[in-house]
């Protein structure tokens, strides 16, 4: 909101808002300064869920730190799974077959829309309307069946392998995913944007609230959704494809309005393009194996530096990962788009009002575990 | 009119019984109804579709135990769900539910009820402040701002109709309505009013969910913003209390938005006018609510303030002063 607010700063009092707070979504603490329902200033206070994640990685194989890629992001695991594998293959120079990095596109994609899914469901929920979350969790359903299938779990997926994937899609996966592909398509129009996206209400919740400027978006390094919503064309699978992502036609959807409602609708669109981009890769899919021949039991990569970018649902994630010749890494370093995101938080949330600020808060789609790691 | 000492002791007995199941049971349709839009049952496991689920949540609220928050005003603290409670009941006294039942027939009925819904922001107030919790004493000087500005285009609507039916008492009003529902003020199609009495009503609607701190307007107890607002420590009964307290003032809200506007007891045809009409426009009204509530996101609280101030209040403004040109002129 961009009322001009004068805030006096000497009667002021700081509100607490978590670790235990319905709208952060988990262990998230944002110190408010507040002056009545205005914030004079916030200060997110990080931690609560750190679990060492990078040290445990330095402790292990480099196949024993497969299943933690998915207790960061937990929404879209996948991804994660994905980047890590990608950084271990350049790592030890292994070639994946063409199926399996199909079949990693697609089960990554529909991770990512079950990620969308749930982020509209809690974003609405933050809003106050609790029925969107049960039909988003309607369709979201779908995908983790259908992913349970293949991957043999339903939220913290350790389906990559380095030179493949852990299962091979079988026929019911594929008709499945295009069932759901017809089902969600029909579903969108009414149930997502009749009901919710031109609900009077939310367009006054989220329109010109929480304005994020391009050039805060580059200084904070923020990535993925947020900075497509204020006019940052840039999504890894476009400008540095990975995997087979260059095969496929898709767009990246950019919008300039910088508030809550551009991240809203860069979402909402994007789930259409997932759906494209599995249709296309479901039409394509070779055959072959979907594991490389030769991959070593016990890996030893040589002595470099090698990093790895990939977009999930939140933004580009990378993972830097430090080899010495030795069984384990000597290092590995996330960059984790949440917690590019969740730093502006500060800056743009000065001067709201509360109710404004966690409405900003739920258009950033927080994850907290990936932030604290 | 029969003066016996058992006429009071028979309307207590009833106003009890009727808030008593209606606070109990409106849960539990909130709850199916919230089931049904969305796509699930609601409650099922305590007898027959869950009918018996008042009693269970009666039974866990009662045996829990009641803690006041060491930061607290401990006396107040405990009035608050009290003072909730009590003007809803005291307001059924006055509700014409049909042409003879009615526990109290006063002349100045309207005022009386207006002034006793009052003290129910009291109540939220008084809870808010006296937990001693930061967010429920943003969540009462919320209740409070909401009431205030919402209280005004709702009197503003009452007094066109106090004006149309020449009467404050809303037996008269309600007898004024008789006949079908040509006669009702909603739509009074037998003069000028039907022109603008429809945007009263909605006024008066909207701002009946907002007195009752509903869905979308439900500012007090956000629950993803102020945790659950004025309601954060009470636990218990105390909690309970405010519960029946808002589903009570959800029924007042109903009952006189139907004598107001939908003719009372009056059947819409002309046929067989009697108590069960006005049960059954009272629970389509709140089926209303329920419904709103499940399908809206909430609103923001200035943009409430902005809807009473910059809408609500010259709307109605404007319909008073037609409501008094056309009595003047026809």
């Amino acid at each position: 909101m961009t009322l001009p607010v004068h805030l006096r700063h000497d009667e002021t009092f700081v509100l607490n808002l978590g670790p235990q707070h319905p709208a952060t979504h988990g262990v998230l603490r944002v110190k408010l300064t507040m002056d009545g329902e205005y914030i004079v200033k916030a200060e997110p206070v990080l931690g609560y869920i750190h679990r060492m994640h990078e040290k445990l990685a330095e402790a292990g194989t480099y196949p024993q730190f497969m299943p933690n890629t998915a207790r960061m992001d937990y929404l879209h695991a996948l991804a994660f799974n994905h980047g890590y594998a990608l950084a271990v293959e350049k790592a030890a120079g292994i070639e994946v077959p063409e199926r399996a990095e199909y079949i990693r596109v697609i089960t990554v994609e529909l991770n990512r829309i079950a990620s969308h899914l749930l982020w509209w469901a809690a974003f609405l929920l933050d809003l106050g309307g609790f029925t969107p979350l049960l039909y988003a969790f309607d369709d979201r359903e779908q995908i983790i069946d259908l992913l349970e299938r293949v991957t043999g779990s339903r939220l913290t997926y350790c389906y990559m392998r380095f030179g493949g994937v852990y299962n091979d899609i079988d026929d019911e996966f594929i008709t499945g995913t295009r069932d759901f592909i017809t089902r969600l398509r029909s579903r969108m129009p009414r149930m997502y944007h009749d009901l919710v996206t031109h609900n009077i209400i939310l367009i006054k919740r989220i329109k010109d609230i929480g304005f994020i400027s391009e050039e805060q978006c580059r200084r904070y390094g923020a990535t993925g959704p947020v900075a497509r919503g204020s006019g940052i064309n840039y999504d890894v699978r476009k400008n540095e494809p990975y995997s087979v992502y260059q095969e496929f036609d898709f767009d990246v959807p950019v919008y300039s309005e910088c508030d809550s409602m551009a991240r809203y609708m860069v979402r909402m669109d994007e789930i259409e393009q997932s759906l494209r981009i599995i249709e296309q890769a479901l039409d394509k899919l070779p055959d072959g194996p979907v594991m490389a021949k030769k991959v070593p039991k016990i890996l030893k990569p040589g002595l470099g530096y090698h990093y790895s970018a990939v977009e999930t649902a939140r933004g580009s994630l990378g993972h830097m990962l430090v080899c010495n010749g030795d069984k384990n890494p000597y290092k590995l370093k996330l960059r984790s788009p949440t917690f590019s995101n969740l730093s502006l938080y500060g800056e743009v949330a000065e001067g709201m009002l509360l109710a404004d600020a966690l409405a900003f808060m739920g258009s950033l789609d927080l994850v907290i575990p990936e932030i604290d790691r | 009119m029969d003066t016996s000492i058992w006429r009071p002791i028979l309307y207590l007995i009833g106003i009890m019984v009727f808030a008593g199941l209606n606070a109990a049971y409106l849960g539990w349709c909130e709850r199916k109804g919230a089931g049904r839009i969305q796509r699930r049952t609601g409650p099922m496991e305590a007898g027959y579709e869950g009918l018996l689920q008042p009693l269970a949540d009666g039974i866990k609220l009662l045996t829990k135990q009641l803690l006041v928050p060491s930061g607290a005003d401990g006396i107040l603290f405990r009035v608050a769900p009290v003072l909730a409670m009590i003007p809803a009941i005291t307001s059924l006294v006055v509700i014409p539910f049909s042409e003879n039942i009615q526990a109290r027939a006063m002349e100045l009925s309207v005022l009386l009820l207006f002034a006793i819904a009052s003290i129910a922001m009291m109540a939220v107030l008084l809870g808010g402040w006296a937990s001693g919790n930061k967010y429920s004493v943003i969540s009462a000087a919320r209740a409070v701002s909401q009431n205030l500005a919402y209280e005004i285009p709702m009197l503003l609507t009452v007094i066109c109709i106090v004006m149309i039916s020449g009467s404050m008492n809303l037996r008269d009003i309600a007898m004024d309505q008789q006949g079908g529902f040509w006669h009702w003020n909603i739509f009074r199609l037998d003069n000028f009013h039907f022109l603008y009495m429809w945007v009263a009503f909605i006024i008066f609607f909207i701002c009946s969910i907002a007195e009752t701190n509903r869905a979308p307007f439900d500012m007090a107890e956000a629950e993803s913003e102020l945790v659950a607002g004025f309601m954060t420590e009470y636990s218990s009964m105390g909690f309970g209390l405010f519960m029946m307290g808002e589903y009570l003032n959800i029924v007042v809200g109903a009952c006189l938005t139907t004598t107001l506007f939908l003719g009372g007891w009056d059947c819409p045809f002309g046929m067989f006018p009697g108590v069960w009409w006005f049960i059954i426009k009272i629970y389509i009204l709140i089926f209303t609510f329920i419904w709103i509530r499940w399908t809206y996101p909430r609103t923001q609280i200035y943009k409430l303030l902005n809807l009473s101030w910059k809408i609500l209040i010259p709307f109605s403004l404007v319909n008073v002063l037609l409501t008094a040109f056309f009595i003047k002129v026809f």
